[in-house]
């Protein structure tokens, strides 16, 4: 991107996603390619030394074999067996974000994407991001379903409302890539477009300091959960804040979930969909009188209590705040899930 | 046995001359002329929604859109896809072709219930009418997958009107596949066994199965939809308390077999020609019917594949992909007998040969494409962008069209009793075969490089490659209205065609061309398997000559 030319061939590579993928692109399309070939030879090979010679031409019955059926079954599974595993180990890393991750919350509405960073630095149809930092995307809608799509790292997530859904990656190259929103929503879909410019951390920090922030997300959340009365109950009748973000809650079914971003954003909405065990469901639905924005706020107020206070000794979040820049291996290579 | 002779039935009047008035046409019974109203009536609607695939192309010339406003370009897109999906491809081969053919291929004297087949047209034709109005009266711009809560709840543009055509075409597949199913069940002429079925009453015969089983499922949820709209009852938007994720399990468990209604048919008609123009009987008979039965019920398991990236369960992901890759077995194990039926063959590429071929390169480009889109982390850089058209195009019109446009020529002596001209038609078959590759596979470089689809302007790097696809496009246009104009000039000037033009084996052709309207004088009795080119009399002049050891009198009505 950058460039006007109106020609281009091949993406962009600025992910540790992008290279991955297109390895395993290029082994999808040599198992593709030869068979492509193989068909074309073989059809037009034989369309010419069979070529009917005679009107009354009357070739010789061919039984069918169980052998040839067999062997041209069993290769090619074979074959895709190897696509579908690589594909999906590839799918799982892009799945699961490192827990120490730099979170950006999106949220996407007809036509913009509404971007804040941790310190409360605010974009729109733009978004700065630092190399070699594992980058994780809170996203949601205000209204239809887009999808937050940037070419160049390779991945793709539709925005739903009503939900958060993330997307994470670890941008390598610094410069200006395409954002496109690329689920259909209305007229100006095509308009919804953006620029992901990647930074050297240097350049990241001196572009943060250069934004006047707005309050941070975690200090609105703070306010609003004071001027909501939150604090009226929990830590006393209901759940207490402190450490709850991604740990493990034991519900009243029996079941336990990991408190996260949308486990925390249904709690607030739909409080009676999941009770925590040994409490009794007396929340009251706050869908409705807060925004998707403030629903954030409060989810990043939660994030910093959590970090604020003492967790488990293995816990790769322990006196992490979410917003500052983790010291991270180098960015050449995808990160071991769980490892800080 | 070896008395019983062979004798010609004294020869009847042909379904065309058995009456000429339009209440003839518009009230008749005969599965031959129900055929011939539908190939009239898909035809408009391919028209229809080439039209909108060409402005949608010349808008598409220049980076901002110049040609047409947004709101307009997202009405040509969806306009385009829900002609050309419900009222061209779905009815395509199996009305036109599969109506007339099959109780042909199978020695009966009509489909088992002749009336109903009418009210299928009928309602093809209702349901036509109101997506058309609703076209007519402004449009509509949800893309023909119609995603909640944009259709819904957001959209300011005839959703209702539209889904309600939709409904009512969908009561036309469920009655023809419901008549199909029935008829081939219950009307083969003895000895007509299924081991000795031409492979496209068994291709037929898994279309009907998905056609009656999954197109209930679009008619509840696009009712839903419409539910939604009017009476604002929480289904699919988040906002009233639904679920947009549901919405395209539910559509896409419709939608995703419905390419098997697509495509089973090409495939169907392909097996034929293939057989007759290397005269040679189908390789592995029994994998190719069995593949078709495969592909039929494997692809109701494969919906969520198209929604890798909606914020479906990653463990749904997995499962979804490796059913994928398990659907690819059986579409793989056709290609490779089809290739193995023209070794040591005697191949004429006449015009319908050509097609079939066509449709195999094509076929195996847009199903090996899929294999991209079927793996999980791949699908994920390529869904929703131009890749994903470029594949389906090349599914749908590479693979359904020319297999449609095979069938037309291959029949067409049998269905007018002319002949079409043949270097036009090979001519016409080449350069749709040049034109749709100039078109589509351009579309899959820009895919890759990230441009998504349904946008009305795009960023400026990606003009090069979308010039060539709408010159494609132009190249394309001019292959399709060539047979148009030749097929039509055939009706009054072509050459009379003969009974069996192409000395082919199956049962159609032992009739008279055009077929009379009783089809068969006598049931006749089958004592052969499907395709036995090997035992065609070498001086076969005509289809007479070739057929007696496969059709025998009834001795009852003889």
């Amino acid at each position: 991107m950058g460039d006007q030319t109106p020609f281009q061939l091949l993406p962009e590579n600025a992910s540790a996603f992008s290279h991955a993928s297109d390895a395993l692109t290029l082994f999808v399309l040599g198992v593709c390619g030869l068979f492509t070939v193989l068909i074309f030879v073989l059809i037009v090979w034989f369309s010419l030394r069979y070529r009917r010679k005679s009107e009354n031409e009357i070739p010789e019955r061919i039984e069918g074999s169980i052998l040839l059926e067999i062997v041209w079954m069993v290769i090619p599974f074979g074959l895709l067996l190897v696509m579908f595993v690589w594909g999906s180990k590839l799918f799982l890393d892009m799945k699961r974000p490192p827990t120490r991750a730099l979170q950006i919350d999106v949220i996407g509405k007809q036509w913009m994407w509404k971007i804040q960073h941790p310190g409360g630095q605010r974009e729109i149809d733009a978004l700065h991001v630092p190399t070699g930092v594992p980058i994780k995307l809170i996203m949601t809608s205000q209204d239809v379903i887009h999808d937050f799509f940037v070419p160049a790292f390779r991945i793709k997530q539709d925005v739903l409302p009503g939900s958060f859904v993330t997307e994470w990656f670890i941008a390598t190259k610094p410069g200006n890539y395409h954002l496109f929103c690329s689920e259909y929503c209305g007229t100006s879909h095509s308009r919804m477009v953006g620029t992901v410019t990647v930074m050297t951390p240097e350049d990241y920090q001196s572009w943060l300091a250069g934004v006047v922030p707005d309050e941070r997300p975690a200090r609105a959340g703070e306010r609003l959960f004071n001027s909501y009365g939150c604090i009226q109950c929990h830590g006393k009748i209901a759940p207490t804040m402190a450490g709850l973000y991604n740990s493990k809650v034991p519900l009243s079914d029996g079941t336990t979930v990991v408190a996260d971003e949308e486990y925390l954003r249904e709690s607030i909405l739909a409080p009676a969909a999941k009770i925590v065990a040994g409490y009794a469901p007396v929340m009251p639905s706050y869908s409705g009188r807060l925004s998707d924005e403030q629903v954030f706020q409060l989810i990043a107020y939660i994030k910093e209590l959590a970090s604020a206070t003492t967790q488990p000794a293995d816990h790769p979040d322990a006196q992490l705040p979410v917003y500052q820049l983790p010291d991270l291996p180098p960015a050449n290579r995808l990160p071991t899930r769980g490892q800080p | 046995m070896t008395s019983v002779v062979y004798r010609p039935a004294p020869p009847k009047p042909s379904y065309l001359a058995a009456g000429h008035r339009v209440t003839s046409w518009l009230l008749t019974h005969d599965h031959k002329r129900i055929a011939v109203l539908y190939m009239i009536s898909i035809t408009g609607f391919f028209i229809i929604g080439g039209i909108a695939a060409t402005l949608m192309r010349l808008s598409l010339l220049t980076p901002d859109g110049s040609l047409t406003t947004a709101d307009f370009y997202n009405r040509l897109f969806t306009m385009h896809g829900v002609v050309m999906v419900w009222f061209f491809l779905i009815p395509s081969i199996p009305t036109t072709l599969g109506n007339f053919l099959i109780p042909l291929m199978i020695g009966a004297r009509d489909l088992a219930f002749p009336r109903l087949n009418l009210l299928s047209w009928y309602l093809f034709v209702i349901g036509g009418i109101f997506t058309i109005s609703a076209l007519v009266a402004g449009g509509v711009d949800t893309g023909w997958t119609f995603y909640t809560p944009y259709s819904s709840s957001f959209s300011n543009t005839h959703v209702v009107l539209t889904v309600v055509g939709i409904f009512i075409a969908g009561f036309s597949s469920i009655l023809t596949g419901l008549n199909f199913i029935v008829t081939l069940h219950s009307m083969r002429a003895p000895g007509m066994y299924w081991r000795r079925l031409p492979l496209f009453c068994w291709s037929h015969y898994a279309t009907s199965i998905i056609l009656v089983l999954a197109t209930p499922v679009l008619a509840m949820t696009l009712m839903m939809v419409a539910v939604e709209r009017i009476f604002r009852v929480g289904i699919f938007d988040p906002a009233l308390g639904g679920d947009p994720l549901l919405f395209q399990h539910l559509f896409w468990f419709y939608s995703h077999p419905a390419v098997y209604i697509m495509i089973l048919p090409g495939m169907a008609v392909v097996s034929e020609v293939i057989a007759c123009f290397a005269r040679k009987r189908v390789f592995g008979y029994g994998f190719v019917a069995g593949a078709s039965i495969a592909i039929a019920l494997v692809g109701f398991l494969v919906w969520g594949h198209h929604m890798f990236v909606a914020g479906m369960s990653m463990y749904g992901g997995f499962i979804f992909s490796f059913l994928s890759f398990v659907v690819a077995v059986p579409s793989a194990v056709k290609v490779f007998n089809w290739t193995a039926t023209l070794y040591k063959g005697s191949i004429s590429l006449t015009t319908p040969m050509l097609y079939a071929l066509g449709f195999i390169g094509l076929f195996v480009v847009g199903g090996l494409t899929g294999l991209f889109l079927a793996t999980l982390a791949l699908d994920v850089h390529l869904t929703d962008t131009y890749f994903v058209i470029a594949h389906f195009h090349y599914i749908m019109v590479g693979g359904a069209v020319m297999a449609y446009m095979a069938g037309l020529h291959f029949w067409w002596p049998k269905i007018t009793g002319r002949m079409y001209p043949e270097w036009a038609g090979r001519i016409a078959a080449l350069i749709i075969f040049a034109g749709f590759n100039l078109t589509f596979f351009p579309q899959f470089l820009l895919g890759y490089l990230g441009m998504p689809r349904r946008y009305h302007s795009y960023a400026p790097e990606f003009q090069v490659l979308n010039v060539m696809s709408t010159a494609g496009a132009s190249i394309l246009a001019v292959g399709y209205v060539m047979p148009l104009i030749y097929l039509l000039w055939s009706l009054k000037w072509g050459a009379i065609a003969g009974d069996n033009p192409w000395k082919a084996m199956g049962m159609e052709w032992t009739v008279s061309s055009p077929p009379p309207k009783e089809n068969f004088a006598t049931t006749p009795i089958v004592n052969e398997e499907a395709y036995a080119y090997d035992t065609m009399t070498p001086q076969g002049g005509g289809g007479r000559s070739i057929m007696p050891v496969a059709i025998k009198p009834n001795r009852g009505g003889a």
